[in-house]
């Protein structure tokens, strides 16, 4: 991976990226000073970093690869192939984003909360970030405009981190009349961002504050299998629209 | 040498190419030329693999171009535009160039580097080269490998007359190396003193590819452009395109 390490120099002396960087570092170092509780003050971060790191990566990835595409082209017309191409841009985008937020975010969060709670935000942020560079790269990958790509990326992310809440409480509501624990179970792992939410908070133990979802989970699987599971699909998350990416990528036209 | 076999790509309405057979030697020059939209990106964007073709098939070097991009260690590539990440070094790029296409025993040609005077800008970022000179360093990393193919696409687009000049005689220089050479163009008077065969699309159709020398006994004319514009008004096809051509490479050369 010669070639994701001159990516990496590029995106890193990105002003975007310092941008975010220094945003994710006030906001934490802030909210570890205002609130007395560490606790309080994860939480406080864990809602910020459930709304901001998906919508960074989305956008900044998204707008890097149409950045890149004469670069990609050049790089297409070397004895290079494309799957190896493809993943050095995604590992160097999703290396770059990733130093920034545990940068940003890590540093205080290690200097104030070091202790479970604390890694397990550092864990999900992280997994988050890779997540959604991947579902990125497939929304660039597959359209050929960029403002149509863009859009696509907003898209998903209002779905994932907004209208996905309120399509599931819909549904609870119109079957309420149902049993419908599994069936909650599957639809929260069809998001990563309530994937998050509830992987950090079977590792708080604050099940007053967990939701409906996060306290059948807590019921289902308790705490250790709750977090291997939330763990899988996520992983899940990041590998398969990355696959998607690929696959679609090998065969394209540029 | 590049062989072409049947060549066809059809992009939903569109017929880019068709029925596409071309033999293409070393030692040649070739000129592409066509009107806009002919498909001349496209045949070139198809040998580098860029763009899949629907069915035929094209070897370089004798090799199939198909999975295996080895085949593009042997291709120089000058693309018509050429922008690089923002914040790279143009040292950096040649280093990166150097780090994944390392030839063993072939010493860089930086002949152009030297010409076009880019190692003084190796420590500038790309975000601040203008057009032209990101041009010449697209050109100097086309020559750089030493490559025995070389694909130029609109090559002289946006360089000053001193450094379009350089370029030719560097084009000049490889082709007594006995390498091939494929140019795309839009200039006709800039090719002249290069070509050694044309090879004219029009509509995704291979309309000809003959020797210059053929196309001035046919014609009686020496340069490229009336040489061209006459097989074209001989054969009544777009015929409108041609004289507009000229024009426009006459004021060029008159300015």
């Amino acid at each position: 991976m010669k070639l994701s390490r001159y990516i990496v120099y590029d995106i890193l002396r990105n002003k975007v990226i310092i941008a975010y960087t220094v945003f994710l570092f006030i906001v934490s170092l802030s909210l570890f000073q205002l609130e007395e509780n560490t606790g309080k003050a994860i939480l406080g971060l864990l809602n910020i970093i459930l709304i901001v790191v998906p919508l960074i990566s989305m956008i900044f990835s998204t707008i890097h690869y149409y950045n890149s595409y004469e670069f990609i082209e050049l790089m297409l017309s070397q004895p290079i192939s494309r799957r190896r191409i493809l993943l050095s841009e995604y590992f160097s985008t999703a290396a770059s984003l990733l130093s920034a937020f545990f940068i940003g975010t890590g540093i205080p969060v290690l200097l104030f909360a070091f202790n479970d709670t604390g890694l397990a935000l550092l864990f999900a942020g992280g997994t988050l970030t890779l997540v959604f560079t991947s579902i990125a790269f497939l929304a660039s990958v597959k359209s050929r405009d960029k403002a149509r790509g863009t859009g696509i990326s907003l898209l998903l992310w209002f779905y994932f981190a907004l209208i996905y809440d309120g399509l599931v409480l819909l549904i609870l509501f119109t079957f309420s009349d149902y049993p419908m624990e599994k069936f909650t179970l599957v639809l929260s792992a069809l998001n990563p961002i309530d994937l998050a939410r509830i992987f950090i908070m079977l590792k708080m133990d604050i099940s007053a504050l967990m939701g409906y979802t996060g306290a059948l989970y807590k019921d289902f699987f308790g705490s250790g299998q709750g977090v291997l599971f939330t763990t899988s699909i996520m992983f899940l998350w990041v590998v398969l629209p990355l696959w998607f990416a690929l696959k679609s990528f090998v065969k394209k036209d540029l | 040498m590049i062989r072409i076999e049947q060549l066809e790509k059809r992009f939903k309405k569109l017929q880019a190419l068709d029925n596409i057979n071309a033999l293409l030697s070393s030692g040649q020059v070739i000129s592409l030329i066509g009107p806009n939209g002919s498909g001349k990106t496209t045949l070139i964007k198809c040998i580098l693999g860029l763009v899949k073709a629907d069915s035929g098939s094209i070897h370089v070097n004798g090799k199939l171009i198909d999975s295996n991009p080895q085949y593009r260690s042997d291709i120089g590539y000058m693309p018509q535009i050429g922008r690089y990440p923002d914040n790279m070094k143009v040292g950096q790029l040649f280093s990166l160039m150097k780090n994944i296409r390392t030839a063993p025993g072939n010493e860089p040609d930086t002949d152009l580097l030297v010409q076009f005077n880019l190692v003084s800008i190796f420590d500038k970022p790309m975000r601040t080269l203008s057009g032209g000179t990101r041009q010449k360093v697209s050109a100097a990393l086309a020559f750089y490998f030493n490559p025995e193919i070389l694909i130029l696409d609109e090559p002289t687009a946006g360089l000053d007359p001193i450094s379009s000049e350089v370029l030719k005689e560097k084009i000049i220089k490889e082709k007594k190396k006995n390498k091939l050479v494929l140019i795309s163009s839009h200039i006709l008077s800039d090719l002249d003193e290069l070509t050694t065969h044309v090879l004219y699309l029009q509509e995704g159709k291979m309309i000809f590819l003959r020797s210059m020398n053929e196309l001035q006994q046919l014609t009686q004319e020496e340069k490229l452009g009336k040489a061209v514009a006459k097989i074209m008004r001989n054969e009544k096809k777009e015929a409108l395109w041609i004289d507009e051509l000229l024009a426009a490479g006459f004021s060029q050369k008159k300015s």
